[in-house]
């Protein structure tokens, strides 16, 4: 485990100095110096006495799209939902070790959990508007934020939606239900609805999975679009996507945890957590560049994973 | 053709049997839908033609007249049952709303559960006895029977509906509207009433509205708080007529054109509680049309 780890790291540092960034990253991704937006440190995660994430340590580079990929249980989306503290919804859970946001630390005790939720943005994996207008949904977030100016907002909503490429399809009718739009509008919607409070990250948990391959498409076009100005962590089951769209990938291993698992919440089971047998927690197995990973994994596990012999 | 062979020749034998016990249990789901209806029915029929026959626009403007006195009407009632009604509404429904969203949100805590509890049983007990409470802790204190005591009695009767109503449709609101006001960084009680009211006020119009029909009709806890008065009166800290303490008034006399004015107030409340049901249940089907963009 250690040579693997220093390999690892070694992989990582050779992406820091940007030269396996991916043939797909534009040049003027290349050319910006890149660091960390997100660094976990030593983080350990509890559902009541029960372990879900072990020792993870992972760096979200700054304006790249991470994709989380791994088994179902697995604890993709609850790592990504510790990145802004949407994990303390669940009663009786708890972190340890660091996550640094700028050099800030999301799991001290004196965060406020509402302001780091503004500045981590995220998006769900089944398209959620809210029962209100077009343009309701949009400016919910600024409104919280104190922007009651009729002017600003309007230039906030239509750059919001153009940010989300859904502003053409919609500019006439931004004072229809949300809810009227299709699954793909919708869920374009929700992105609009999460960069109109300008957060500097946004988290996406399998943001297409609810879906078709044309909605998909345009959704994985915007998320390459948004990455000029936002940092993007994905998490996805399609590793097709994860290999379109991500500049870098970590896959973490299947070793389920007992106790609550978001896919099984996701599977129209909202009320009660799941027991799942196995009982290690789950695990960061390899972390580098999408290429190298889906190309040239430097585990055995990875390497399972992805030709599909895992299990 | 040849693949239906076998269930065609299957029909022979039982083909018969069960197209007999469908046409059987038909019948007697169609036969027990028309039984269910019928009191309904009945009794709105029953009600429109024994009161209908006095009906006129007097009835609403009117004060009651003497025994023997033709005309007149229950102008007081009407007022007073809506300043009553009113008055159980502001203090049950703001209430209600806000014990709902706790204990939505933490059915398992003691205190959500111990108000599940409390609400269950408070709805099972007899309205009198809501009415000798109200009389306890208002007239007695007061020295004197008040509009205010009747709407703190139908208060106590309204709140455990419109709560376990809003509770079980803000519960059925999806999580991840929840989750995806919470994720904008609001505030759980910006959540709450910027989102999840919205999404499931149809079923809190409905729940307030099922609150509203209940304590309406309410004639028992009347005689120990609002008391009735024959004259015209809006204060609330006055006795006050309502329909259904008029009614039972009118009822139980020995006189016949009281008995006849006693229908035609049944017939006004009736009329009342249905008319709000039907304009509550109109809004909110244009609510949900305006919402789903159809």
């Amino acid at each position: 485990m250690v040579t693997d780890r220093s390999e690892r790291i070694h992989v990582f540092t050779r992406a820091l100095t940007g030269h396996a960034a991916g043939s797909d990253a534009t040049e003027e991704n290349t050319t910006r110096p890149m660091q960390a937006k997100i660094q976990v440190k030593g983080m350990n995660f509890y559902y009541g006495s029960s372990r879900a994430l072990e020792s993870i340590d992972i760096d979200f580079p700054e304006h790249r799209i991470t994709a989380i990929i791994g088994p179902s249980g697995c604890g993709k989306s609850t790592l990504l939902r510790t990145l802004n503290r949407m994990s303390d919804l669940v009663p009786n859970t708890r972190i340890e070790g660091h996550i640094w946001l700028d050099g800030e630390d999301l799991t001290a005790p004196s965060i406020d959990v509402v302001d780091v939720r503004r500045r981590v943005g995220m998006v769900f994996q089944r398209p959620n508007p809210f029962p209100k207008s077009i343009y309701d949904n949009v400016v919910f977030g600024p409104r919280l934020l104190g922007i009651t100016r009729r002017g600003e907002l309007d230039a906030l909503v239509e750059k919001s939606l153009r940010g989300a490429a859904l502003w053409d399809e919609v500019k006439d009718k931004l004072h229809e239900s949300g809810l009227a739009l299709s699954g793909g509008q919708q869920q374009r919607l929700c992105i609009a609805r999460a960069i109109a409070v300008e957060p500097e990250v946004i988290l996406m948990d399998e943001p297409a999975s609810a879906l078709d391959p044309i909605a998909t498409f345009k959704i994985e076009e915007l998320m390459r679009n948004l990455r000029q100005s936002y940092t993007i962590i994905i998490v996805t089951h399609n590793m097709q996507q994860a290999a379109r769209v991500s500049d870098y990938t970590a896959f973490m291993s299947w070793q389920a945890f007992a106790g609550f698992s978001y896919d099984a919440q996701t599977a129209e089971n909202q009320a009660a957590s799941v027991k799942l047998p196995k009982t290690q927690a789950g695990r960061i197995i390899e972390f580098g560049p999408t290429k190298d990973i889906f190309t040239n994994p430097v585990e055995k596990e990875t390497e399972d994973y992805i030709t599909g012999r895992f299990g | 053709m040849t693949a239906l062979t076998s269930p065609l020749r299957l029909r022979g034998v039982n083909y018969r049997r069960r197209k007999l016990t469908n046409a059987v249990m038909l019948t007697l789901t169609g036969v027990a839908t028309l039984l269910a209806v019928f009191p309904l029915i009945w009794i709105i029929a029953y009600v429109a033609m024994e009161g209908g026959r006095f009906l006129s626009v007097d009835f609403f403007t009117q004060l009651p007249t003497p025994v023997g006195v033709p005309g007149g009407g229950v102008a007081n009632a009407i007022v007073g049952s809506a300043i009553v009604v009113g008055l159980a509404c502001a203090i049950a429904i703001p209430l209600s709303l806000v014990a709902a969203f706790y204990v939505s949100d933490h059915p398992d805590a003691p205190l959500g559960v111990a108000v599940r509890f409390g609400t269950d049983v408070l709805s099972g007990v007899p309205s009198i006895v809501m009415g000798i409470i109200a009389y306890t802790v208002i007239v007695l204190t007061q020295k004197h029977f008040s509009a205010l005591a009747g709407g703190f009695a139908l208060a106590i009767i309204m709140t455990p509906i419109v709560l376990r109503t809003t509770e079980e449709m803000l519960r059925l609101v999806p999580r991840n509207l929840r989750e995806g006001a919470l994720a904008l960084g609001a505030p759980e009680w910006k959540t709450a009433v910027q989102v999840l009211l919205p999404a499931a006020l149809n079923g809190v119009v409905t729940g307030i509205m099922l609150g509203i029909a209940r304590v309406a009709g309410e004639a028992a806890p009347m005689i120990f708080t609002a008391f009735g008065n024959p004259f015209f009166s809006t204060d609330p800290n006055q006795p006050i007529a309502t329909l259904p303490h008029t009614i039972y008034i009118y009822a139980i006399s020995p006189y016949k054109d009281w008995h006849d004015k006693a229908w035609t107030t049944a017939l006004v409340l009736i009329a009342f509680v249905l008319g709000l049901n039907v304009l509550a249940r109109g809004l909110t089907a244009w609510r949900t049309r305006q919402l789903s963009g159809r």
